[in-house]
């Protein structure tokens, strides 16, 4: 990290911010709103042709022939392949690259992708499908991660010598069996998350066309730009100085678009062997079954704490169903473990974490990936905790937040940390003190709290150069462009990007103009992933726009014969601080600085510091920046049929400062919703043949209008000394405790502990039916 | 195929289509009217929802071929209507899904911001229990659908020029004294 990383938290200029802190519209708005922006499936070529894909029937099991010889001869194909044609296997982590575009010799899970073919339209190409002959020789399937981490054969990744385990990871930080032997209370349980999926309104899409020269160009709905880059130049065997890759407006992504996928291959490699545009747009179904969503994770914790209630040690042992490749499954199950350790300090903490492959679709990552699921488990046996120690299960929270500017037990640097302020927001909003306990019966109160990075301090792929780069260009008539390689997938990056620009220039943002996600154009970011653009590419902005602005104000205060400490960009002017007769508009201050200088323009980049514990896997879960966030949520439980409604749920957020309160808002309700309806509403389920029960949007039950609840959105800002101003992230904390806080609020409510996702009303009920007497008795 | 007249934001447009093209393929594919979006294309999601003779209707499982002799309204019309009866700009109720942050990835908001215009039409000054119920049939994935709610209350409360009640982090936020809509 140099001194280009770190830009301050205070005003460019003077006291106040001009265009950071207010709740401006985003740069993209009206063109969503009016129906003219552009998502992948909107752009269309001359002569394009339609891709489909051939899938798996079989959960597991061996190719033993495939003939595509009867669909190559129908009329209106132009191109049909298999893995052969794209043998090289890739994968988003390095060291786990066991992904095909298309199978070479075995099929992973139902849906798993065989051929693919181009047709003049969609409907030649599904016709074209059906004449593919595919002989399959059966395997047997696990879809059960108990067995698969028992039984190594039949390998689902034969090549790989660890039976069926995709990742183990164990690490112990203090002597966590010494801290639970002298606890004085030791809660201990089983917790169940059941896995969930994205479902962005958007399907993936991509478009192709690889032009006479020899260059292909690839739209893709892709939510890390810079990664499909690298894998098309890998598979495809292509120089990446031929091949271009573009994010038009992305239609939702939340994870579920981080991978390099087989549709964006595929559609280059058939634009590639037919010389015309090809798109490859999923159908939902499609979209169900590449899924890269949450985890299921079996978990297992103990917790120990003093009389007190100040936590002694935690115990975490954890299998997690990965299903069919590994994805982002090594970061993973780091992150099940590694992401614990705040905001509350303990001793000692020990997990044990073991990803397996099942034959079911692929996990990855998911808006709080790796974490959500542990903080699940962990805000519950806290509440557990509570009730035995006998404190209130906000102040135990309070009585074990490890501060501001500490370290963690597993080494990682906490700098901000707002989690006080947090506590202190919903409790107060909640009326809390007057109302947790004291609800009627079916009604009760429950808290919850987080903490997440902000971005990971290593990127994918080893390499010494920065993690984000902005360039600008400058134009006389007082426009300023903006180039950046950060994907804005619907959280506003773009607009971020224009308002720190702007504040930086003293201009309006609306003269500031964004260009993203082109690699042909933009310097390299490493996309919209672990919640690390706002940070980064925001600082890579303020330092390109710093840059730039000393050499405008150096060329005007040169042209005035003024101390350079005279002249101000402010309001869209420059102004003489000794002369109030003086200014110019930025156009004029542009052109002269133009004339005197050079054609004008900047670059910026951004960083991380060296962090990270002195272990093996250390790095992993470290981040410049921790955000932190607190829930309370209202339930109320029907005791006849089961139903738990969620009336009003209180979110209070550190994000560092908030660039922008209306955005970061809008993160903290979507978050919040989103892990309600994990909770109680939505199902990524498999059946017992490898089938996804119901991959459509009726059956995948995502919360409507009715069935979402108040969301109350409180932001603290702790301002933290390294984000740009003093922001943080915003898009993925404050998921974490909404779960867990909807257990404890039922708790609250019924007096039954839910440890089981999702909670349905058979849960519910059959929980209710066992009560201990003493729960019950105390209902009335 | 057949040849059918549709009439599309105040267009009269006469194409071909096969007789099981549904209304959202005629729309995206032989009219380029884009702003229509097919998220699930079995009538689950709602963001192709248009507006036939006023009422929302699900593009993708309606026959193009049913849609003739309708009035048409896609997300591309709004604004032109808008325009078209005095006024200036986008429709107001566009204005404010940009003013109040609900257009995050924008993909349903055609759908979504075409039910709330019926909505409006229907009962300027509904409660938000009522446009939650409007807006039923249209899945929003990011936004927990509140910045949308206030969107509507907003546009539907400056239409009848009554102050509407700013949202819970603007009001909240002590530093931000001052900040209106912008």
């Amino acid at each position: 990290m140099s001194a280009r990383d770190v830009h301050g938290v205070e005003p460019p200029w003077g006291d106040a911010f001009s265009v950071i802190g207010k709740p401006h519209r985003k740069v993209d708005g009206l063109a969503k709103a009016t129906g003219q922006a552009l998502y992948a499936d909107d752009l269309s070529l001359p002569g394009m042709l339609h891709a489909k894909t051939l899938r798996s029937p079989h959960a597991h099991a061996r190719i033993v022939s495939i003939d595509t010889s009867r669909a190559a001869a129908l009329d209106g194909v132009h191109a049909v392949i298999t893995g052969a044609d794209l043998p090289t296997p890739y994968g988003v982590i390095p060291w786990t690259q066991d992904e095909h575009a298309l199978a070479l010799e075995r099929v992973r899970f139902i849906g798993d992708e065989v051929a693919a073919v181009a047709a003049v339209d969609e409907e030649t190409a599904e016709a074209a499908l059906e004449r593919i002959d595919v002989v399959y020789e059966p395997l047997h399937a696990f879809l059960d991660p108990h067995e698969a981490a028992e039984r190594g054969e039949p390998a689902i990744h034969p090549e790989r010598k660890k039976g069926n385990v995709s990742k183990h990871v164990e690490l112990e930080f203090g002597n966590v069996e010494e801290a639970l032997a002298e606890a004085e209370f030791v809660v201990e349980g089983d917790y169940f998350y059941h896995g969930t999926t994205h479902a962005p309104i958007e399907p993936h899409c991509a478009l192709a066309r690889y032009t006479a020269d020899g260059l292909l160009t690839l739209w893709s709905s892709t939510q890390i730009t810079h990664y499909v880059h690298r894998t098309l130049s890998a598979v495809l065997g292509l120089s990446p100085t031929r091949i271009r890759v573009v994010q038009p407006c992305l239609g939702g992504a939340f994870g579920g678009k981080s991978d390099p996928f087989s549709f964006e291959l595929c559609a280059a490699k058939l634009a590639m062997i037919t010389g015309r545009p090809v798109k490859l747009l999923w159908t939902r179904e499609e979209v169900f079954y590449a899924h890269r969503g949450r985890h299921p994770m079996h978990m297992h914790y103990r917790a120990g704490a003093d009389s007190d209630g100040r936590l002694r040690g935690v115990d975490a042992r954890i299998l997690i169903d990965g299903g069919a490749y590994s994805s982002f499954g090594l970061v993973t199950t780091y992150y099940s473990g590694q992401l614990l350790t705040g905001p509350y300090d303990f001793p000692a903490y020990r997990f044990d974490s073991t990803r397996v492959f099942t034959n079911k679709p692929p996990c990855g990552p998911k808006r709080g990936h790796g974490s959500v699921q542990p903080r699940f488990a962990f805000e519950v046996q806290l509440d557990e905790l509570a009730q035995k120690v006998g404190l209130d299960p906000i102040e135990i929270r309070r009585g074990n937040f490890q501060g501001s500017d500490t370290s963690t037990v597993n080494g990682q640097r906490i700098t901000s940390s707002g989690f006080a302020e947090c506590l202190d927001a919903v409790e107060h909003a909640s009326d809390w003190k007057a109302r947790h306990g004291a609800l009627p019966f079916g009604r009760g109160l429950g808290v919850a709290g987080s903490m997440y990075i902000t971005g990971t301090n290593y990127p994918v792929y080893p390499n010494e150069m920065p993690q984000a780069g902005v360039q600008l260009k400058v134009d006389r008539s007082g426009l300023v462009t903006c180039f950046t390689g950060g994907n804005d997938i619907g959280q506003g990056s773009n607009s971020v990007v224009a308002y720190l620009v702007a504040e930086e220039l003293g201009m309006d943002h609306r003269d500031v103009r964004v260009v993203a996600a082109d690699t042909d154009l933009c310097p390299v970011d490493l996309g919209a992933y672990s919640s690390r653009v706002t940070f980064m590419v925001g600082n890579a902005a303020i330092d390109a726009a710093r840059k730039l602005r000393r050499a405008i104000v150096g060329a005007v205060a040169e042209a005035w014969e003024v101390e350079l400490e005279r002249v101000r960009m402010i309001g869209g002017t420059v102004l003489d601080l000794g002369d109030a007769e003086r200014a110019l508009t930025t156009a004029e201050a542009f052109q002269l600085a133009e004339a005197r200088l050079d054609t004008l323009g900047s670059t910026g980049s951004y960083n991380t510091p060296t962090l990270g514990g002195d272990y093996r896997g250390g790095t992993i879960g470290a981040s410049p920046a921790y955000s932190f966030t607190a829930h309370v949520v209202e339930v109320a439980v029907d005791e006849e049929t089961g139903r738990i409604s969620v009336n009003d749920a209180w979110i209070a957020h550190d994000c560092g400062r908030a660039l922008n309160p209306m955005l970061v808002a809008g993160q903290m309700e979507g978050s919040a919703y989103m892990g309600m309806a994990e909770a109680l509403l939505e199902h990524h389920e498999v059946n017992r043949f490898g089938l996804h029960a119901g991959p459509s949007l009726l059956d995948y039950r995502i919360p409507t209008a009715v069935d979402t609840p108040e969301l109350h959105a409180l932001i603290v800002e702790s301002l933290d000394p390294e984000g740009p101003y003093g922001a943080k992230e915003a898009g993925e904390g404050p998921l974490h405790p909404a779960i867990p806080a909807i257990s404890n609020a039922v708790w609250d409510a019924v007096g039954i502990r839910l440890r089981h996702l999702p909670f349905t009303p058979a849960k519910v009920l059959a929980a209710l039916s066992e009560r201990t007497p003493r729960a019950a008795g105390s209902e009335v | 195929m057949r040849v059918v007249t549709l009439r599309i934001n105040g267009d009269e447009r006469e194409i071909a289509v096969r007789d099981h093209w549904t209304l959202l393929e005629a729309l995206r594919y032989e009219l380029g009217l884009t702003g229509s979006k097919q998220g699930c294309d079995k009538g689950d999601c709602g963001a192709c929802t248009v507006l036939v003779d006023g009422e929302p209707t699900l593009a993708c499982v309606t026959l193009a071929v049913l849609a003739e002799g309708r009035e048409i309204t896609t997300i591309e019309g709004l604004a032109p209507r808008h325009r078209a009866s005095g006024g200036e700009g986008a429709d107001p109720l566009q204005e404010a899904f940009d003013r109040c942050g609900a257009l995050q990835c924008g993909f349903c908001q055609p759908g979504t911001l075409l039910s709330a215009r019926a909505l409006l039409d229907r009962t300027p000054r509904p409660d938000r229990e009522a446009i939650r119920a409007a807006l039923a049939g249209n899945l929003c994935r990011c936004t927990g659908y509140t910045q949308i709610l206030e969107a509507i209350e907003l546009a539907a409360g400056e239409a009848a020029g009554v102050e509407v009640p700013t949202p819970e982090w603007m009001a909240d936020l002590r530093r931000a004294e001052g900040t209106s809509r912008p």
